[in-house]
């Protein structure tokens, strides 16, 4: 009986000693508080950030930085990269165009983007685990060979017209549901349904396991029977769905598209996931990382522009966050290895 | 009987001879140290065993069986366990889930050798459901193992802030996960602290008596002799000595692996 209850205390034991000293510790608390902060702040100092309009505007700009987020929080978890996924935002937006402008409907349209960006994906991730090269330099390669297919696919024209399922693309994209009397942007909707998902599939499943131990120890993974290669594949595939799902939205909230679209988004994904705190060196980060720091980047970015302040500071904040956020990773890693 | 037997086993890498006809029994309960100067043959002889490499001559027997490893997945559902030199251990993550890694228990494996199945044959039906992470199952049994081999090591806590002591209870834990016939460690020793030798010989002796049979690679003459029954030396890739630990010195064993002495 005796072994049972000290068995019983010595699994019930936990690491952190309490709720506040666990949730001061995370990197997500303190950006969250900022975002917080900032918001409260703004709605005190102007008439203009605190309005529907303005807040309906956000929120939907961030959604498609998360979104991609998101994906690339899987990747980063591993120790990997993916700088190609702005193009993919492009080939699938370029693809949802082409299809629907020659007349087809949209049913075979956002299949076709989606299996588009997953063989972008596919190639990323079968270079990168099976042939061995370094992640850095596959999607590299990729975000300019994903681009010039896109121009290619359009060939320079700006498109839209949609043909005859353009107004449910337009809705999908650009429209809205009201939660609660609140009208929420559709890709915001898009956004929290994918955290949770991936959030449950990061903690709860398997592969969510397995690629925290290939970031981890990639070695020790292989020795110990991981699928590490399969698992290295599904996350640039995961990461290129993501990418495709937003290059699909854009399409509809912009009405047209151009070959620039997307171009860029790269790094603010993986700032908006460095600020949300996944680790560049794997083993670390969350969804809802990804998600909260993107919401940050916007906000500042909002905010310069409400206030008045030119719009080249933004890069000066938004960088000065970046570093923030590895200073803090710093510093907390130097507590826990003495 | 003998738990596993070598007979005869060379190994030649094109012109170079790694191994010459090793011949060596391991019976059950029996800790043996594998010792010799680097470049000896130990890792190639232990690479053999776990699966690794195929020995160009010779054979394997395990429980008297004629056996042939195919890597080291192979080796292990044979029962033929590794403990690393690095331990393979994932730093960021918790003891039980370093413990369960690569046989992870879900909701559709409920045991260590349901999860190391492939996923198409753990499947109860033909869904793509994803394997959902059993954690009350896995906290459980890591406390339980680390309970037998009576380490203060905590299920929940994160590899990261652990002892090398500790660490190295984590891993020896993971042999114990599919109850293995054999267990094979590669300088348990070499990277603790003083203290925390101690500790990892201790748990040795606890998987011992549990009747696993170990083969304990070593450089540490002194953990060699505190540890094991018998102890076998190899020089340039062969066998020179293979003795019961009691009728050894340590003078006698610095001698045989530097040559001065011949053969015992």
């Amino acid at each position: 009986m005796t072994t049972d209850l000290s068995l019983e205390k010595a699994i019930g034991q936990r690491t952190h000693s309490g709720f506040v000293a666990w949730l001061v510790s995370r990197q997500i608390f303190w950006v969250l508080l900022a975002a917080v902060l900032s918001v409260i702040a703004m709605s005190l100092l102007t008439s203009t950030f605190a309005t529907p309009n303005n807040l309906f505007n956000v929120t939907r700009n961030f959604a498609f930085v998360a979104i991609v987020g998101i994906g690339m929080t899987a990747v980063i978890i591993t120790g990997g990269i993916d700088l190609s996924v702005g193009s993919t935002v492009l080939i699938s937006a370029m693809t949802t165009t082409v299809i629907m402008h020659a007349g087809l409907p949209i049913t075979i349209a956002f299949p076709a983007a989606i299996a588009a960006s997953l063989t972008v994906g596919a190639i990323n991730g079968v270079l990168i685990a099976i042939a061995g090269m370094p992640a850095f330099v596959v999607t590299l390669g990729m975000m300019s060979i994903a681009r010039s297919i896109g121009m290619v696919m359009s060939n320079n024209a700006l498109i839209y017209e949609f043909g005859p399922d353009q107004a449910i693309l337009f809705a999908i994209g650009g429209g809205s549901v009201r939660v609660f009397g609140l009208p929420i942007p559709n890709p915001v909707i898009v956004m929290v349904l994918l955290t949770a998902i991936t959030a449950f599939l990061f903690n709860w499943t398997r592969w969510g396991r397995h690629l925290f131990a290939i970031g981890g120890n990639e070695k020790a993974a292989i020795l110990t029977g991981v699928p590490v290669r399969a698992v290295k594949v599904s996350v640039y595939m995961f990461v290129s769905f993501c990418a495709g799902l937003t290059g699909f939205l854009m399409v509809g909230w912009l009405g047209s598209v151009t070959t620039g679209l997307g171009s860029g988004m790269e790094l603010t994904v993986i700032a908006a996931t460095v600020i949300g705190g996944a680790n560049l060196a794997g083993g670390s980060g969350t969804a809802l990382g990804a998600v909260v720091g993107a919401g940050l980047i916007e906000i500042i970015r909002n905010s310069l522009t409400l206030l008045g302040i030119s719009t080249f500071w933004q890069g000066t904040f938004v960088g000065g966050f970046i570093v923030l956020a590895v200073a803090f990773d710093r510093l907390r890693n130097t507590e826990t290895s003495e | 009987m003998a738990v596993l037997e070598l007979e005869d086993i060379s190994k030649q890498y094109g012109a170079i001879t790694a191994l010459t006809n090793i011949s060596l029994t391991l019976e059950a309960g029996q800790v043996v140290g594998l010792v010799g100067d680097n470049g000896a043959g130990k890792t190639t002889l232990v690479k053999i065993i776990a699966g690794n490499f195929h020995p160009t001559s010779g054979h394997i027997r395990l429980n008297g069986e004629p056996v042939s490893l195919h890597g080291p997945k192979d080796a292990r559902s044979k029962g033929i366990e590794i403990v690393y030199q690095d331990l393979a251990l994932a730093d960021n993550l918790t003891a039980a889930a370093n413990i369960f890694l690569g046989r992870e228990l879900t909701l559709t494996a409920r045991t260590p050798e349901e999860a190391e199945r492939p996923w198409y044959r753990r499947r109860r039906w033909w869904l793509p459901v994803p394997e959902i992470l059993d954690y009350r199952g896995m906290y459980k049994r890591a406390g339980e193992l680390f309970m037998e081999l009576k380490s203060e090591t905590r299920p929940r806590d994160l590899v990261r802030r652990m002892s090398g002591g500790q660490r190295q209870a984590v891993a020896i834990a993971r042999t114990r996960l599919s109850n293995p016939r054999i267990v094979l460690m590669d300088e348990p020793t070499a990277a603790i602290s003083v203290r925390q030798v101690a500790e990892v010989l201790s748990l040795i002796r606890r998987l011992r008596d549990q009747g696993i049979a170990i083969i304990l690679i070593s450089h540490r003459i002194p953990d060699v002799f505190a540890v094991c029954d018998r102890l076998v030396v190899l020089r340039r890739g062969e066998k020179v000595a293979d003795k019961n630990v009691a009728d050894s010195s340590p003078e006698e064993v610095t001698g045989l692996i530097t040559g001065a002495i011949e053969r015992a």
